[in-house]
């Protein structure tokens, strides 16, 4: 599948985002917030900046940027039209427990407000992972380990964020700090699992079962129906060199699990200061960019049943 | 509404395609293209039509195949278009409400009005039947030439899709798939249709049907020199065994 930028940006920062609101709320709700006043909603304001750029370049693809409004229409059926239902109702609900938690910090509507908050962020994350996870056609993104892959690591992206936030205002506890280190591992634990299982899993289909010529023998492409490329081999076409995804591969683990890993252990070993602090930043860029080349490679070596109209082998 | 229809359509309107019979020329390709170059779904742009690298929407695609070895084997011409299934995830999966399937008689269109040119039902399709306008930002698809099939002005004849009109073997067929008795369900019947990826469970209403099983080469008798040669070619066979002493 072509791997479209505005989309891999949007679904790796709105994850972001998401997985910090979602720690976010349940800290208000279990009374867990950072002592510092400002640290929170500091960490707040990042994370609503993370999902509004991610949901306005998720629009850039479309071919009619103003008729968008219409994609909240659907929702009985589509999963893109509950992700944006939810994003919709997720934003002004934020935005008001954000304004309680800086403004309002005695009052307690807030801190019930972080439970919604959280669920709504889970939900929406939920709703993107679901888009891909429940097309047939692609049996790398068909797969049952799609939707905890984008919910663990937009929870653990979340919370190496909100660690960075907490540092700066000098705030990092070590319970904090190993719940981090937990989410980096179970991320990358589940996402070594989806390779795993999309590297051993049987591809369903087949040219024979898409020509349906089985039954005279092994088929394979004789010629295209045109000679130059279409929008079926530029969208659904797009195919990575096996040796270069697991190069890729390498370098999303390194720099999205073990160089954030790494630098959250030297910041508790620090405890505390501007070293600290400028260790969990390094962490966060780190993560971020090694989850940019996960997105990237979860486009790329998808592959789409239509491929095998024209001359793919098994999909 | 991109829900399916609750009830299974009373008519599903579709094509029957026999592979036995195509001969692979395009001709319901270029007269599909023709015809909806005006048709509702108007215009099917082509980018850079005269240029080096030619590019554009098309609604039906014809490719080639070989399947089977040797002399068991054939050469498969193979159109490929939109197959209006029953389980049609591409409607399902459209945010908008322009992907539609029509209850009365099963056609699955686009309301390019709604559109927003997301492309996942592109991405829904397991068959590539959806092709994007870049020109237009919409989706575009067959038709099923919905506007020539009730098309009162039209002789009664001709209302039928344009690529069944061109088809010269006549191995295209219209008709109601959901009708036991309708010519195509017969022909279904009798020929042994079937569809297009099972495994994935859309449920196309088109069939196609399988070539015709050549005799198997074993009825072809040996030759002098060993080569392929058929027994009718009586001269060759005299050429063969005369050069073959």
């Amino acid at each position: 599948m072509h791997p479209a930028y505005s989309v891999i940006y949007f679904t790796v920062a709105s994850g972001a985002g998401y997985g910090l609101l979602f720690l976010l709320g349940l800290q208000a709700a279990f009374d867990l917030l950072p002592a510092h006043p400002w640290s929170a909603p500091a960490s707040g304001l990042f994370a609503l900046a993370l999902v509004t750029t991610g949901l306005l370049s998720s629009t850039l693809h479309l071919g009619h940027k103003l008729r968008a409004w219409r994609a909240v229409t659907q929702w009985r059926s589509s999963w893109l039209s509950r992700e944006g239902v939810l994003a919709l109702i997720g934003l002004p609900v934020a935005v008001a427990f954000l304004y309680g938690m800086a403004f309002q910090n005695d009052a307690g509507w807030w801190r019930a407000l972080g439970l919604a908050v959280a669920m709504l962020s889970a939900l929406t994350v939920h709703a993107t992972a679901m888009i891909y996870a429940s097309l047939k056609p692609i049996r790398h993104w068909n797969n049952p380990l799609t939707v905890p892959v984008y919910l663990l690591l937009a929870l653990a992206s979340g919370g190496v964020a909100d660690l960075a936030i907490d540092a700066a205002f000098g705030d990092v506890t070590l319970a904090s700090g190993l719940l981090g280190l937990a989410l980096l591992a179970a991320g990358i634990a589940v996402k070594r699992g989806y390779w795993r299982s999309v590297d051993a899993g049987e591809a369903p289909s087949s040219p024979e079962s898409a020509t349906g010529l089985g039954a005279i023998g092994r088929v394979r492409l004789l010629e295209r129906p045109h000679t130059e490329e279409n929008y079926l081999l530029k969208e659904m076409g797009y195919q990575v060199a096996r040796r270069h995804a697991r190069r890729l591969r390498l370098v999303a683990q390194v720099l999205g699990f073990l160089v954030p890993a790494l630098a959250l252990a030297a910041a508790l070993m620090l405890s505390g200061g501007v070293l600290a602090a400028l260790a969990l930043f390094l962490a966060l860029a780190a993560m971020l960019a090694g989850l940019l080349v996960e997105r990237w490679l979860f486009f790329a070596e998808a592959k789409h049943t239509v491929t095998l109209y024209y001359g793919a082998g098994r999909v | 509404m991109t829900s399916l229809p609750d009830q299974p359509a009373q008519r599903r309107l579709g094509l029957v395609i026999d592979l036995d019979t195509c001969v692979g020329c395009h001709a319901c390709a270029t007269s599909c293209k023709e015809w909806n170059m005006g048709g509702v779904a108007a215009p099917l742009t082509d980018l850079d039509p005269y240029g080096a690298k030619p590019d554009g929407v098309w609604f039906n695609r014809v490719h080639g195949f070989e399947a089977g070895e040797g002399g068991a084997g054939r050469t498969v011409h193979f159109p490929r278009s939109c197959l209006h299934c029953e389980n049609a995830a591409c409607v399902t999966v459209c945010p908008t409400g322009a992907s539609y399937k029509r209850a009365e008689d099963g056609i699955v269109l686009v309301n390019e009005d709604l559109c927003i040119g997301c492309k996942l039902c592109s991405w829904a399709c397991p068959y590539g039947a959806r092709e994007f306008d870049e020109a237009e930002g919409v989706m575009k698809k067959c038709t099923l030439c919905v506007d020539r099939i009730y098309n009162e002005t039209l002789a009664e004849a001709d209302r039928k899709p344009a690529c069944v009109m061109a088809c010269p073997t006549g191995a295209r067929h219209f008709g109601d798939l959901a009708d036991e008795g309708s010519d195509v369900s017969r022909l279904v019947a009798a020929r042994g249709g079937f569809d297009l990826m099972p495994e994935l469970d859309y449920r196309p209403t088109n069939k196609y049907l399988p070539p015709r099983m050549n005799a198997s080469p074993a009825a072809v008798a040996p030759t002098a020199s060993g080569e392929a040669i058929r027994p009718e070619s009586k001269f060759l066979q005299w050429v063969d065994r005369l050069f073959s002493r």
